[in-house]
């Protein structure tokens, strides 16, 4: 077993995993709330664009949006995200993040608002009556218990969007479930162990991960 | 929800006047981003990419194999899963320890797999173990991946239906004398399943989007025949936009439906807090409805 991890770099395929999610998350976060807070704002316009980045990348399937950018805007177009004389894989690696993070944006954004929604109307109410504006009471009063009423989704989008790494291996990310497929396809016969190893690698990084979250939220939860 | 939100005040009119110059503002940036997309894309959206699209043998040939195979899959999956979510659930809330123990380590070790890789994996059990006929290969794969991973899903949906059913309901059932069985299966997974519809709905939409994943088995799903189109017309990016649209008319129908069936069952019932929880198909939007703020 430890041959088969040093042979096809099973850890190295992993590193690579917790890169993209690390990278993706941000990423995600970022542009979740962004579009989290358009969604709620009081330009029309806004809540609109903000619905419509939702339903549309939501509805998507994640193959081909990460399909869309790296064979059309990236090997059509030629716009690199990466130096032009980075190697292909880094340029695949850039373009799986920035996939990634624009469709988990759409369930982050998504998870703020149903946070947005457990924070009561009176604090809504009282950051209004004194005096705040929109921005300040979003960012003093709402966004704050929004965050703290949002960990449990968010949890799931985390662990969800680790799993979803291993869409990217098909532009050729080297990734864990690349290195699954590589294994097999050389020593087939001990395809059993090699998935035992790999999803087990998987239960590794997201097992923790929903304890940690469903302990934050609990920690973290806004007493009511 | 409301249509007035409580995070803001009724504009008045020179908030509104202001929120005009803004939202102007904004849809400038947003269209200016999104002409920049598209005048890069400009001889990849001109009409002559567009034209396949015109020509009856490009449906007949493509688009409506390609979604057939995406449906086919989706909705053997969905029936497999559900018998198999169903009993998996069921096990989860048998008193029998060894039972119990079973279908929780399945659930938790296929939830946290990617879907991807037991695709891969059922993909080449098929292949190297069972020795299945290469063309049945792809399916195989697709729908057993989808399968396992949506059967732990709907497994907890069902136990969370179950246990958010009042204590009540299981008390009354044993009091007129039902076993723990017969109550199980006549008062609490009836209740339980309905209260789900809405969330089976909803991961329908997810089970939809996960076969694309058949993509690197080989299965011929739409993006994969609208690949094939776009190899013998050069119009990737037309075939690409053609295949992102039909996935979200087809998805937003149906959360348009799980919605409406949420809200009619809602209706239906009465007394609060029987709303199975979502969470666990990805799926915070249904949480959300009714919410408080906004």
């Amino acid at each position: 077993m430890l041959d088969l991890i040093r042979e096809y770099d099973v850890l190295g395929a992993f590193w690579i995993t917790v890169q993209l999610t690390g990278y993706a998350a941000v990423g995600s976060l970022v542009i979740g709330t962004v579009v989290a807070i358009l969604r709620v704002s009081p330009v029309r316009i806004f809540s609109w664009a903000g619905t419509m980045y939702v339903t549309v990348i939501r509805n998507t399937p994640l193959t081909l949006i990460v399909f869309f950018l790296f064979f059309c805007l990236y090997q059509l177009l030629g716009w690199h995200l990466a130096p032009v004389s980075a190697r292909s894989s880094t340029h695949a690696f850039v373009w799986g993040v920035v996939g990634l993070s624009l469709y988990h944006a759409s369930f982050v954004a998504e998870a703020l608002r149903s946070g947005i929604n457990t924070v009561g109307v009176g604090q809504a109410e009282a950051a209004r009556s004194i005096g705040l504006d929109f921005g300040q009471s979003l960012r003093e009063v709402i966004l704050p218990q929004a965050f703290r009423g949002a960990i449990a989704p968010l949890g799931n989008t985390m662990i969800a969007l680790t799993k979803n790494t291993t869409v990217v291996s098909t532009i050729g990310v080297a990734e864990a479930s690349y290195a699954m497929k590589n294994a097999i396809e050389f020593s087939p016969d001990v395809l059993y162990l090699i998935f035992a190893v790999m999803s087990l690698g998987f239960v590794v990084l997201t097992l923790p991960m929903g304890v940690l979250f469903t302990q934050v939220s609990r920690r973290l939860a806004v007493q009511r | 929800m409301s249509t007035q939100s409580v995070l803001f005040d009724v504009p008045g009119p020179r908030a509104a006047r202001r929120n005009r110059v803004i939202g102007a503002l904004g849809a400038v940036v947003v269209l200016g981003l999104l002409a920049l997309v598209v005048y890069g894309l400009r001889e990849q959206l001109s009409p002559s990419m567009w034209a396949p699209f015109l020509s009856l043998d490009t449906w007949q040939y493509y688009v409506y194999p390609g979604v057939f195979m995406t449906l086919q899959a989706a909705l053997l999956s969905v029936v497999l899963a559900s018998a198999l979510g169903l009993a998996l659930g069921v096990g989860r809330l048998s008193h029998n320890r060894v039972v119990g123990w079973i279908s929780a380590i399945f659930v938790e070790f296929f939830r946290s797999v990617p879907v991807l890789m037991m695709m891969l994996f059922a993909f080449y059990v098929a292949l190297f173990t069972l020795r299945l006929p290469g063309e049945i290969l792809p399916i195989f794969g697709v729908v057993v991946g989808l399968t396992l991973y949506n059967s732990c899903v709907m497994a907890e949906l069902i136990r969370s239906g179950v246990h958010s059913l009042p204590q009540g309901q299981r008390e009354a059932g044993l009091a007129i004398g039902l076993t723990r069985g017969q109550t199980l299966l006549n008062i609490l997974l009836p209740q339980a399943i309905t209260a789900m519809l809405p969330s089976l709905v909803s991961q329908l939409v997810v089970i939809l989007k996960d076969t694309a994943l058949g993509y690197l088995i080989t299965y011929p799903d739409l993006i994969r025949s609208m690949q094939n189109l776009s190899v013998v017309k050069g119009n990737l990016v037309t075939s690409f936009v053609v295949a992102a649209l039909i996935f979200i008319l087809i998805n937003y129908s149906l959360t348009s439906f799980a919605r409406w069936l949420e809200h009619k069952l809602g209706r239906r019932r009465a007394g609060p807090g029987t709303v199975v929880m979502t969470g666990l198909a990805m799926d915070p939007d249904l949480e959300t409805e009714g919410g408080r703020v906004q």
